[in-house]
């Protein structure tokens, strides 16, 4: 009881002096009780931007779904705004043929370095590529797009497409049929070294998952460095590995300005890598905003934004939820 | 015999050439971001001069007449450090609730399920909702505007990159200040946010790197002026625009200063990027190793 009234005297000649007293634990649990439903509100927010931003997108998009039935929108190839004709397959396929063009440039020489940094490289090496993937990430869009338009669309036009014209032309996948050099290719080209340094960053978490046991019993055994990766590393990683493609795949889906700088933006079904597209981000950069005046123009163009966004959702939730089961995977 | 030898012979030639493979991809990475940096230093120094930063675009600033960039270069820095600051606000309590509230389990994962995929969300699509929503509250493009979406596009850049320094802490801080009868709100402010503040800076600016150098989600929110930026409620130019406008210029002195200006917003970004990485460095020393 004494010790009490100690206590609080104490407390008092403390506050007397100006001097800053503890709150009292009472307090202090009401303060965490708050924070606790606080940052709980908070963590919340991204989870319903999610959905806030799919239904903003689908009501805004509703005139144009309720006017004309959802495959002709989808499949509908003639895009004329003022006679009323949106459809979206060219710019779908445009999407398509870019983003495939890019990741697959991109996929073999990001899966080389991922596996050189995770199995082979020293110390030393891996901090100097940090570095570099590093700033490769943090290049802005725009830079991308400036480099694709000085070095990529020249170095397509005066050496890719005469390249291709001379050995490959009978090919129609290879034919150049258009003499500029902006195209699927000088997009793929660019999407390829953007999408690099994030393929290369979860494919290289993704290696360091497995144990090193298992390399270890595997080169005792007498199995050299890239035997134990194909045998032994690649199998356990499979998964992981699509799924970081698929990552990046959704990543160049959505890629605007750099891609819209460099492929050409021609409406039409692209038949060969050097034809030009025009892909679905780059058809709403293009005209969102100054399209008010043509009825379900505006509709029309954010239904093309939710087509992309719901692709990309599908994408990025399952490559996600592979990537999130092999990282937290128990190992024996 | 033979055939092991010829077994042996061919399993180390694979292994030459597939690590002769990976070198080769390796320096094809790094060649691309030397080729990058090369290209837009190359083009865009000889455009570069002091009025460039200095002076806001005079009349026939577009037709090749004198001027330069500096209402973006300012409008950029707004509207990078709006939404940085507004998108802390949001980020850091969540990657402090993962750490100190939820930990691992599942519902940590669901958040963090939704973070990687808001981050996947193309900044378009951002910029298509936030012109709704503009609309529906009867915004113009704006500052402000571009603020709010910048901090969408950045919340789940920041937060993740967080959320992946702060949960690698030891456990044994945080179950020691517990241990001492700190409450977990204690535990987040005054122990995971000193120890994590190298992590927490880092996580920031790269935040704040992606924001500057992002073009589509303020093309359609900030708009795009000559003045300085005045006010939150009037449209701002941005650098990324400047160099996405000035390039589809037909006059070849404008376009030069596009080169110009993604140089210096190169340079802006590599800086951001360095920096961050020195004051982390130089903040590690004040934590508990």
């Amino acid at each position: 009881m004494s010790q009490d009234n100690q206590t609080v005297n104490l407390e008092k000649s403390r506050r007397a002096e100006g001097r800053v007293t503890r709150p009292s634990a009472a307090a202090r649990q009401r303060q965490d009780r708050v924070a606790k439903r606080t940052f709980f509100g908070i963590t919340l927010v991204p989870i319903l931007l999610i959905v806030v931003i799919t239904l903003a997108l689908l009501i805004r998009s509703w005139p144009i779904m309720s006017t004309y039935p959802l495959r002709e929108t989808l499949f509908g190839q003639v895009w004329k705004p003022s006679a009323g004709q949106f459809g979206f397959w060219p710019f779908m396929l445009g999407t398509l043929w870019v983003t495939v063009v890019g990741v697959l440039l991109a996929v073999p020489p990001c899966l080389l370095v991922s596996i050189y940094l995770a199995e082979y490289a020293h110390a030393t090496m891996r901090s100097v590529a940090k570095p570099v993937l590093d700033l490769l990430a943090a290049i802005p869009p725009v830079v991308y797009g400036v480099w694709g338009l000085l070095a990529i669309v020249p170095f397509v036009e005066h050496v890719l497409a005469p390249l291709s014209k001379r050995w490959l032309g009978s090919i129609p996948l290879f034919a150049v049929n258009q003499p500029t050099g902006f195209g699927i290719l000088a997009g793929g080209i660019v999407l390829a070294v953007m999408i690099a340094p994030l393929l290369i960053a979860v494919e290289y978490e993704i290696f360091s998952t497995v144990p090193n046991d298992l390399r270890h019993a595997s080169l005792a055994i007498g199995a050299t460095r890239w035997q134990t990766i194909r045998r032994i590393v690649l199998p356990q990683v499979a998964p992981g590995i699509v799924a970081a493609v698929v990552l990046g795949a959704s990543r160049a889906l959505g890629e605007t300005i750099a891609v819209l700088m460099v492929v050409g933006n021609v409406a039409n079904i692209p038949t060969s890598i050097f034809d030009s597209a025009y892909p679905l981000p780059a058809l709403v950069a293009n005209n969102y905003g100054d399209m008010m005046s043509i009825p379900l123009y505006d509709a029309a163009l954010l239904g093309a934004a939710l087509v992309l966004l719901i692709v990309i959702l599908i994408f990025n939730i399952l490559s996600t939820m592979v990537l999130q089961r092999m990282s937290r995977r128990k190992w024996q | 015999m033979a055939m092991r030898k010829k077994h042996w012979q061919q399993r180390h030639i694979t292994e030459t050439i597939v690590k002769f493979a990976m070198r080769v991809s390796l320096v094809v990475v790094t060649a691309s971001l030397g080729l990058i940096l090369w290209t837009v230093v190359v083009r865009g120094v000889p455009a570069l001069n002091w009025d460039m930063i200095t002076q806001v675009p005079k009349g026939g600033y577009y037709m090749g007449k004198e001027g330069g960039v500096l209402n973006a270069i300012i409008g950029s820095l707004y509207l990078a450090v709006g939404g940085t600051l507004l998108a802390v606000v949001f980020s850091l309590p969540v990657a402090l609730y993962l750490k100190a509230y939820v930990g691992d389990s599942r519902w940590g994962d669901y958040v963090r399920l939704s973070l990687d995929v808001l981050w996947g969300i193309p900044s378009i699509v951002y910029g298509a909702f936030g012109f709704t929503l503009m609309i529906a509250v009867g915004l113009r493009a704006s500052m402000l505007a571009g603020i709010i979406v910048l901090a969408l596009v950045e919340l789940p850049i920041m937060t993740r990159a967080m959320d992946e320094v702060i949960r690698r802490m030891p456990i044994d801080l945080e179950q020691a200040a517990l241990a001492l009868g700190s409450t977990r709100f204690e535990v987040a402010m005054k122990v995971i946010t000193r120890q994590m503040l190298p992590g927490i800076i880092t996580a920031i600016l790269l935040a704040f790197g992606r924001g500057i150098g992002d073009a589509a989600s303020v093309l359609f929110t900030a708009g795009y002026t000559d003045r300085l930026p005045s006010s939150l409620l009037r449209p701002t130019a941005s650098l990324p625009l400047a160099v996405f406008f000035q390039l589809g210029s037909p006059y070849p002195e404008v376009q030069r200063r596009a080169y110009a200006s993604a140089l210096i917003l190169t340079i802006i970004v590599l800086v951001v990027s360095f920096g961050s990485r020195w004051l982390s460095a130089r903040l590690h020393k004040y934590t508990i190793k």
